[in-house]
């Protein structure tokens, strides 16, 4: 008669090494790789730190990707010990791996002795469906998905080049995102700031487009700054974001948050409208150029319609905030090419991009020197922008 | 003749063309010509010195004419300046 599967099982267990978790633990760091062989399940569910993942039920076709050395001395758990010392049989017996243990009591046992696990971060069904178009897209998957939900964008500016932005950023996933505007909306912004409405005429800007986005994606906590960014408050603003959207409507304030943005090493996403035409840069510091190698000195005023009320076409700051969306995006995923030492330029009336290339400046008084060495006084060194603006008329 | 984009803040002064042409062997010449053909440019693109403003930027195709040999830089027949100001609106 057979052996049964206990017995088989006792048997195995006889003859393959097996080892305590605290051997494990006190083994790790030391050339040992610890492999999980649990399904896919119990393994995004909970795992040792640093496992490698091969279920038993493709250990033999999959353990050369995990541990291509047979002499490499491999330590394999599972829940309880089981699977772990089956998989150890097959890999000694059948596969020639010569230093091989089961860790005894699986994971269990190794929470049990109070050592360490981690819990990995995966998508709900829910995420699954709603970021299925990101999760097909190799570029993106689960892991880039991931990435944009741990990530925290802020945006200067709940208007024109912000409205678009904020919409297709929330939509995206992108779990953080702060807004600093300390305007209320207005009639006259609608025929471009497309994340308020008609209804919230009078009300926070901030308070408008958190609402617009609660009800795009429940995903993305919106952080409302309802300040104007100024010379005491933009480091403070800045430092707990990974990357800034600027759709600032005034020079002084692109000064100063470049200088900041430089000295905190944060990437800013840089757009400008005005009439038809936009211009787009991506700024990253020591990387590529910053906006004062751009434009070392601001244009005098009457060649600079930044002061009140400018005509602009309703779509320019929808292409140009998406442009801007874009590039945010490829920043967080790190892929394809940003717009870094490039300016595009692009022309609504002609239809035409025109793309120029921007040097970082060697003489920049700026991102030429150590971020470290930039003070609060140095910090958006700008005419005053009253006389700046009167002198426009 | 080269090409010269004109830029929004600059079309006043060229009754609202968009690209205006103009004769020249290097990138002065051409400013030159048209600062004489649409005068009001001139103090734009020119300051008191004869130099370029610094807050102007300018380009031959899509390099920055200060890292190439600025005013001097050759001009072909084919050859296209950009006229770059920078803008603020974000609104």
């Amino acid at each position: 008669m057979s052996p049964s599967g206990a017995e088989i099982i006792k048997q195995i267990k006889e003859r393959v090494h097996e080892i305590d978790p605290a051997e494990v633990h006190e083994g790790l760091g030391n050339g040992v790789v610890l492999v999980d062989v649990r399904e896919g399940e119990e393994f995004e569910r909970e795992r040792i730190p640093g496992a490698k993942h091969v279920p038993r039920a493709y250990l033999e076709s999959r353990i050369e990707g995990a541990v291509s050395d047979r002499d490499t001395h491999v330590v394999l758990y599972c829940a309880s010990g089981q699977r772990s010392a089956l998989a150890a049989d097959t890999l000694t017996e059948l596969l020639g791996y010569t230093n091989v243990d089961s860790m005894t009591g699986g994971i269990t046992l190794w929470k049990d002795r109070g050592y360490e696990t981690e819990v990995p971060k995966t998508l709900t069904k829910e995420q699954r469906d709603r970021y299925s178009r990101h999760l097909l897209l190799p570029e993106v998957g689960v892991e880039g998905q991931q990435k944009l939900l741990d990530a925290k964008v802020l945006l200067l500016g709940a208007g024109g080049l912000g409205s678009p932005a904020a919409l297709y950023l929330a939509a995206a996933g992108v779990g953080t995102l702060g807004i600093v505007d300390d305007d209320t909306v207005d009639l006259s912004n609608l025929q471009r700031q497309v994340i308020h409405t008609t209804g919230r005429v009078g009300e926070p800007k901030v308070d408008s487009a958190a609402e617009t986005i609660a009800d795009i994606n429940p995903d993305v906590e919106v952080v409302k700054h309802q300040v104007r960014l100024d010379s005491s408050n933009v480091v403070e603003l800045i430092e707990p974001y990974d990357i800034v959207v600027d759709g600032l409507d005034n020079f002084p304030t692109r000064y100063l948050l470049n200088d900041a943005s430089v000295r905190l090493r944060k990437p800013v996403v840089s757009a400008s409208i005005l009439g038809f035409d936009g211009q787009l840069s991506v700024f990253k510091p020591y990387e590529g150029p910053c906006y004062r190698c751009l434009y070392p000195v601001p244009p005098p005023a009457e060649l600079a319609p930044s002061c009140g009320a400018n005509g602009v076409i309703g779509v320019l700051p929808g292409t140009m905030g998406l442009l801007q969306a874009t590039e945010v995006v490829k920043l967080i995923l790190g892929e394809g090419e940003p717009l870094v030492g490039r300016l595009l330029l692009y022309e609504a009336l002609g239809a035409t991009f025109t793309e120029l290339k921007v040097r970082r400046d060697p003489q920049c008084p700026i991102c030429s020197r150590d971020p470290e060495s930039i003070t609060d006084e140095e910090m958006g060194v700008f005419p005053d922008y009253e006389a700046f603006c009167a002198a426009a008329g | 003749m080269a090409t010269i984009k004109i830029p929004p803040v600059l079309r006043p002064s060229t009754s609202g063309e968009k690209e205006v042409s103009a004769e020249g062997a290097d990138v002065g010449t051409v400013l030159r010509a048209l600062a004489e053909a649409h005068p009001q440019t001139e103090s734009q693109l020119f300051g008191a010195d004869g130099d370029l403003n610094r807050y102007v930027n300018v380009y031959l195709n899509d390099e920055d004419v200060r890292v190439l040999e600025g005013l001097d830089t050759s001009v072909g027949e084919t050859d296209t300046l950009v006229i770059l100001p920078a803008m603020a609106g974000g609104r």
